[in-house]
């Protein structure tokens, strides 16, 4: 068994960015496993632009995105393996992974850096109604299918909700000729971002209901049609608003879940809201060693912030792997009123930290609050609030003590 | 003309099983099957149950045929390289009233012949499953489970090994008498065939089947059940199949059966239909599941859901009273050269075998079977690489580097597996049917991961263009060509 300071499961935008921080902090004994047969994770099939802006002050294409930290990875000489699955995390930190060259290897580290990404939520887990024919595509898979294999998945489309990815792939479907007859949402709001909704939908005609979902898929073979109605705020369809859509493909941009089966398999403890790891200041998880950000760890609405978040966590990583502790967090990060999750959950009251949280509903002219026993520590005000933003908070340890909890509220 | 001894028409369980007897015997044996593989029906929409024989009525064909398969069911499953559990059943109950109707299945279960039945306390309970609720149950050793896909599949493969023809995509339109006395039957697009004798194991369309063959006036009627299927986060709650207890008409409310990958399957419901080819699954069918299935399972959460489905039981009814009759299995003087299955629903899947062998039986009545000294009764699976311990997996790798790549995450199906899926021995080439041959695609992530993979070597294996690669049925084109200045179409 070979060992490693760290090794990195994913070779995405965390994962890099994670990579190129341990170096910088002297850890030099790296070794990347990334599934894919490139680096660069879901990047790759995002040949939209937009990526960061706020990074790197321009509008970039994933795969350009991904480049500028491939490139580092490679004059740095990282070590890396492509076409490689992680089977299994021990809690002991014995990463066993597949590889066609390598055969089957096995790799203990120090600290285990787990930066897998997300999935995207199916059908299946939204138990549509009616039949399966071919022609329902989650956005990524439709992604893939047009941007990597240059393959197109229908003619007359339908998306079922407002995710980023969905939006992205109604403009997408638009510039390949296909016709999107609109995006249903079920919520009262857009749950992907406003320059999504200008520049992918209004944009292209494409019209956006809201309160609207598919309760019937109808088909054989191939989709022939889907049943759409208006929903109450309970979100349940209303009776006497269906209406048929004929339409050969359904796109589903329903919703984004971290990817923590291996993390499970570590033995960490999930937190139910964000279906990510518990983790504190230090990105570090219940498991000593084990670190966990990016879209693994919560989904984030812009890249920039997952590289971000993965520098944090190399920051600790490093000081865990060259030191061999970090300062203890005993201190529970609370969400509050109208705060959907936090990251971190715990902290240790004496270092500063990056706060990132989710409002539970769009709001207006409020003000993010967070208290420790009730005294007031940071606050935020705010013009608009979306569900669909990230909104990070830098938390001074200057203004902590290290006796309470602190509690984050949207008031 | 293509010309057989025998033409079995449906591929499904049964049909395959007597196909796969068959061929111990000097016959040429082909099978008519529609569909694009033989279990994308009845015989792969079920709860893959391997029934113990209790639930029916002691002397009826039901009862003799699942005892009987029951009974075997270790040694077919060796045989055939089948995943198969026995794990035994639990049927729990709260009332006095419960219990009568239990010990009328313990009664139904000693006449019939079912080994080891019992009426067990809550101590006993404990010991076999805690998680069951109920006050008493009736503890049945010998009910199993099994995968039900690759229990068909290994019949079929088993009895293409042994000399058998199958040919996909081949619906039977008519039929008529040669004058030399042989059958022909014409098919939907896929020219004539012609035999000396015709078998109909047609499920679903059997009564019609069997009208064409001279035999009118059976009625099927088929009974719909919907499906949940949860993750195998789930499964590890669910050890052993427990079935509340009957309702007062002996049928089953909701249950909750472990599959033998894992998973949990809450279903089914059930209810008639018109056409029990229509697969959908309702709004209503669901909620209703999401209720009962809740009661029986207290792991029914949303976040286990992974799919629904459903499947139909080809039930055959009096047409008089609409009562649900036993399995049929005849010839008839009247019409030479047919042997005919109606109504051949639940416990089809135990009694396949079963039922091949009668057919079997009858066929030597009217003429001298010489056994295949060639015949093997052996079939191997594909090997799965994730059941293998590591040492195992890094042997498989290095004789074959393509076990090294993962193809499906969820399920951990690798591209050697797909590969040999891809060149099954029945010349499948859906997606679907790559699916019920390894799993991929069929864990949480639903081929999110995998299917463009699956897809792709679709194509590279079979050379297909991307419009002709099919999710099941024909006319199940996934793909509409290629993107502007693409070079895929």
């Amino acid at each position: 068994m070979t060992e490693k300071q760290a090794v990195i499961i994913g070779g995405g935008p965390a994962g890099l960015a994670a990579a190129l921080r341990l170096r910088e902090k002297g850890v030099k004994d790296i070794l990347i496993l990334e599934r894919e047969k490139y680096l660069g994770g879901i990047l790759r099939q995002c040949i939209h632009d937009g990526f960061g802006l706020t990074r790197f002050g321009e509008s970039l294409s994933g795969p350009e995105y991904a480049q500028r930290f491939i490139d580092r990875i490679q004059a740095e000489g990282v070590e890396y393996i492509t076409e490689c699955t992680v089977l299994d995390v021990s809690p002991d930190k014995v990463v066993t992974a597949a590889s066609k060259t390598r055969g089957l290897l096995q790799v203990r580290a120090q600290a285990v850096l787990l930066t897998m990404g997300c999935r995207e939520r199916t059908r299946g887990a939204l138990a549509t109604p009616g039949t399966r024919p071919a022609g329902v595509y989650t956005a990524g898979v439709a992604q893939s299918y047009i941007n990597l294999q240059n393959i197109m998945v229908g003619k007359e489309v339908v998306i079922l909700g407002s995710g980023d990815i969905g939006m992205i792939m109604a403009r997408r479907l638009t510039l390949e000729g296909a016709h999107v007859q609109a995006v249903y949402e079920v919520q009262p709001y857009p749950s992907g971002l406003p320059r999504n909704i200008e520049q992918c939908l209004n944009d292209y005609g494409i019209p956006l209901y809201l309160s609207h979902t598919v309760v019937e898929i109808k088909g054989r073979e191939r989709l022939t049609s889907v049943v759409v109605a208006q929903c109450d705020e309970r979100f349940r369809p209303i009776p006497g608003t269906e209406q048929e859509v004929p339409c050969d493909t359904l796109i589903l941009s329903v919703g984004l879940i971290p990817e923590n089966e291996l993390s499970l398999a570590a033995g960490v403890e999930l937190d139910p809201r964000t279906r990510g790891a518990y983790v504190d200041e230090h990105c570090q998880t219940g498991v000593p060693g084990v670190f966990a950000a990016g879209n693994v760890l919560h989904v984030h609405d812009l890249v920039d912030f997952v590289s971000l978040e993965a520098e944090a966590l190399a920051d600790s990583a490093a000081e865990y792997i060259l030191s061999g502790s970090l300062p203890a967090c005993p201190l529970e990060v609370v969400a509050g009123q109208d705060v959907g999750h936090v990251i971190p959950q715990r902290c240790s009251g004496t270092r500063d930290f990056t706060l990132y949280l989710r409002v539970r509903r769009p709001l207006n002219q409020v003000s993010v609050v967070v208290r420790q026993a009730g005294r007031e520590v940071l606050r935020k005000k705010m013009r608009k609030a979306l569900p669909a933003e990230m909104i990070l908070l830098a938390v001074k340890a200057a203004k902590l003590t290290q006796d309470a909890n602190l509690e984050v509220t949207v008031e | 003309m293509q010309s057989y001894d025998i033409i079995i028409i449906g591929g499904g369980v049964v049909g395959s099983a007597i196909a796969r007897e068959l061929t111990r015997y000097r016959l040429s044996v082909a099978v008519l099957e529609k569909e694009s593989d033989v279990c994308t029906q009845t015989s792969g929409r079920n709860t893959g149950m391997l029934h113990a024989g209790f639930l029916y009525k002691p002397g009826s064909l039901k009862a003799q045929c699942a005892v009987e398969g029951n009974a075997e069911f270790d040694q077919v499953a060796r045989e055939l390289d089948v995943p198969f559990k026995r794990t035994g059943k639990l049927i729990v109950g709260f009332t006095d009233e419960e219990k009568e109707r239990l010990r009328y299945f313990i009664e139904w279960g000693r006449v019939n012949g079912v080994p080891g039945m019992e009426l067990i306390d809550r101590k006993r309970m404990d010991e076999i499953d805690p998680s069951a609720g109920g006050s008493f149950a009736i503890f049945c050793p010998s009910s199993g489970i099994l995968d039900p896909f690759i229990y068909a599949i290994a019949l079929a493969e088993n009895a293409v090994q042994n000399g058998a023809v199958y040919h996909l995509y081949t619906e039977v339109a008519g039929a008529e008498a040669l004058p030399d006395g042989r059958h022909l039957l014409h098919t939907a697009g896929r020219g004539d065939f012609a035999c000396r004798w015709v078998i109909n194991s047609a499920g679903l369309n059997s009564a019609k089947v069997s009208a064409m063959l001279g035999i009118p006036g059976y009625v099927i009627q088929p009974v719909k059940g919907e499906y949940f299927v949860l993750d195998k986060k789930a499964g590890q709650f669910a050890k052993i199949p427990v079935y509340p207890a009957p309702t007062p008409r002996f049928t089953f409310d909701t249950h909750a059966t472990p599959t033998v990958d894992g998973n949990v399957l809450v279903g089914p419901n059930s209810f008639n239909v018109e056409d029990g080819e229509d697969y959908s699954v309702s709004q209503s069918g669901m909620d209703g599941l999401q209720e009962s299935g809740a009661r029986m399972f207290k792991h029914m959460k949303r976040e286990y859901y992974i799919r629904t489905f459903s499947g139909a039981r080809p039930k055959r009814i009096d047409p008089q009273t609409g009562e649900v009759q036993d399995f049929l299995l005849e010839t008839r003087e009247d019409v030479p050269g047919v042997i005919n299955l109606v109504g051949i629903e639940s416990p089809g899947l135990t009694s396949a075998l079963p039922l091949a062998r009668r057919v079997v039986r009858l066929l030597a009545e009217k003429e001298t079977l010489v056994p295949n000294p060639h015949f093997d009764p052996i079939r191997r699976g594909i090997r799965r690489f994730h059941e293998q311990d590591a040492e195992e997996q890094a042997r498989m790798i290095r004789e074959d580097p393509d076990y090294g790549e993962i193809v499906c995450r969820c399920e951990t199906v690798t591209c050697a597996e797909i590969r040999r899926a891809i060149h099954n021995p029945l010349g499948v080439f859906t997606v679907n049917g790559i699916k019920v041959r390894t799993r991929a695609s069929m864990g949480r992530c639903q081929g999110g991961y995998c299917e463009t993979r699956i897809t792709a070597l679709i194509r590279e294996e079979l050379g297909k263009a991307v419009t002709e690669v099919e999710l099941g049925p024909k006319g199940s084109q996934m793909f509409t060509g290629a993107v502007k200045g693409g070079n895929q179409a």
